[in-house]
């Protein structure tokens, strides 16, 4: 006997994450997922942008392991808490809730830096109203080509180490029809974290949202 | 390796389903784009179904390819590698949802 089911896999989670959008957004509190792959500099314009920001910063801190970042964000005064997903790949949103829990976050931004990695994490749905994509001038500019997904689903895309411009190369007009091709509107920001050049915009986008 | 845990959740879902018999086939979509390796997921399954109502089940896998949306003539194609533009017109191709299925269709129990 055939039982028609016709069930996504992760149903539960995607239930959960609307809920926890919806429970956020009732606090005023701006949620943002955070995505990039490791060491492209998340951490770093985690820091620039809050440092920029008028309203009250929360980071919740995604690893597989080890808590550097979140010691490196409360040393700087930010409250931060931190997940390690003991090996898992991606964080999902009953883990959120957990920490959002600890975190007990007032009307602000909520950043949630995921774990460094293009795949799984853009598939994952954590209770974030907007999804952040970083990448970095020394990843290539291929990327959009190869990891079409995480293009697709960002709201805004920054390109870390722009400082770095004259020592990669990096095509930025290959780069940006990538983009386009997975993604119409999202605005792409050139930034550094290191000289701190290019936030403004960010910090625009995000009070707009606020 | 996040196979392994959708394929526990795969698992849990036919034995929700299955009113207590025996699974005899696991109808399961999975598009290129969805973030699962399909052959991952067979890797895992007999050896998470062992010893559940599960264990002797067939594991069949409709794959699909993702395919883009031309934005001037509506063809549906799918991509080539470098490319986003339509192979009929030459227009900007947009994505769809087509291919980033992950979804149990059906399952098959015994009588
Ligand atoms: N030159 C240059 N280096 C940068 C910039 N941003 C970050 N870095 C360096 O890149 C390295 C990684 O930065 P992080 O901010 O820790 O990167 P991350 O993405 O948070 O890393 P993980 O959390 O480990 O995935 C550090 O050594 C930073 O100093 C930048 O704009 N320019
Ligand atoms: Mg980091
Ligand atoms: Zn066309």
């Amino acid at each position: 006997m055939e039982v028609d089911i016709w069930q996504k896999i992760y149903q539960k989670n995607k239930e959960i994450a609307t809920a926890l959008s919806e429970k956020l957004r009732e606090k005023e509190i701006l949620c943002v997922n955070v995505l990039g792959s490791p060491g492209i500099g998340k951490t770093s314009c985690l820091i620039e942008i809050i440092k920029r920001l008028d309203f009250k910063s929360y980071v919740i801190e995604g690893d597989v392991e080890a808590d550097f970042d979140t010691v490196k964000l409360q040393k700087l005064g930010i409250n931060a808490v931190q997940i390690d997903t003991h090996g898992a790949c991606h964080l999902d949103s009953p883990l959120i809730e957990i920490a959002v829990e600890e975190l007990s976050p007032e009307k602000g931004i909520l950043f949630i830096e995921n774990i460094g990695n293009l795949i799984c994490p853009a598939e994952f749905k954590i209770g974030e109203h907007i999804i952040v994509l970083i990448v970095s001038v020394t990843d290539g500019s291929d990327k959009p080509y190869k990891y079409p997904l995480a293009f697709q689903k960002a709201d805004i895309i920054i390109l870390n180490k722009c400082d770095l411009l004259p020592y990669v190369d990096f095509d930025f007009d290959f780069f940006s029809q990538g983009v386009r091709g997975n993604n119409k509107t999202a605005p792409i920001i050139k930034v550094s974290a290191k000289t701190g050049e290019g936030f403004e915009d960010i910090i625009k986008y995000l009070e707009k949202l606020c | 390796m996040h196979e392994y845990p959708a394929t526990v959740e795969i698992i849990k879902i036919a034995i929700e389903k299955s009113n207590g018999k025996y699974v005899k086939q696991i109808n399961l979509v999975v598009g290129d784009l969805c973030g699962y390796v399909a052959s991952s997921v067979e890797l895992y399954f007999p050896i998470i179904a062992e010893n559940t109502c599960c264990e002797n089940a067939v594991l069949n896998i409709e794959r699909i390819k993702p395919k883009l949306k031309c934005e001037k003539c509506g063809e549906l194609f799918e991509r080539e590698l470098f490319s986003f533009l339509c192979k009929k017109c030459g227009g900007d191709g947009f994505p769809t949802d087509i291919g980033t299925e992950f979804f149990v269709r059906s399952i098959e129990i015994a009588d």
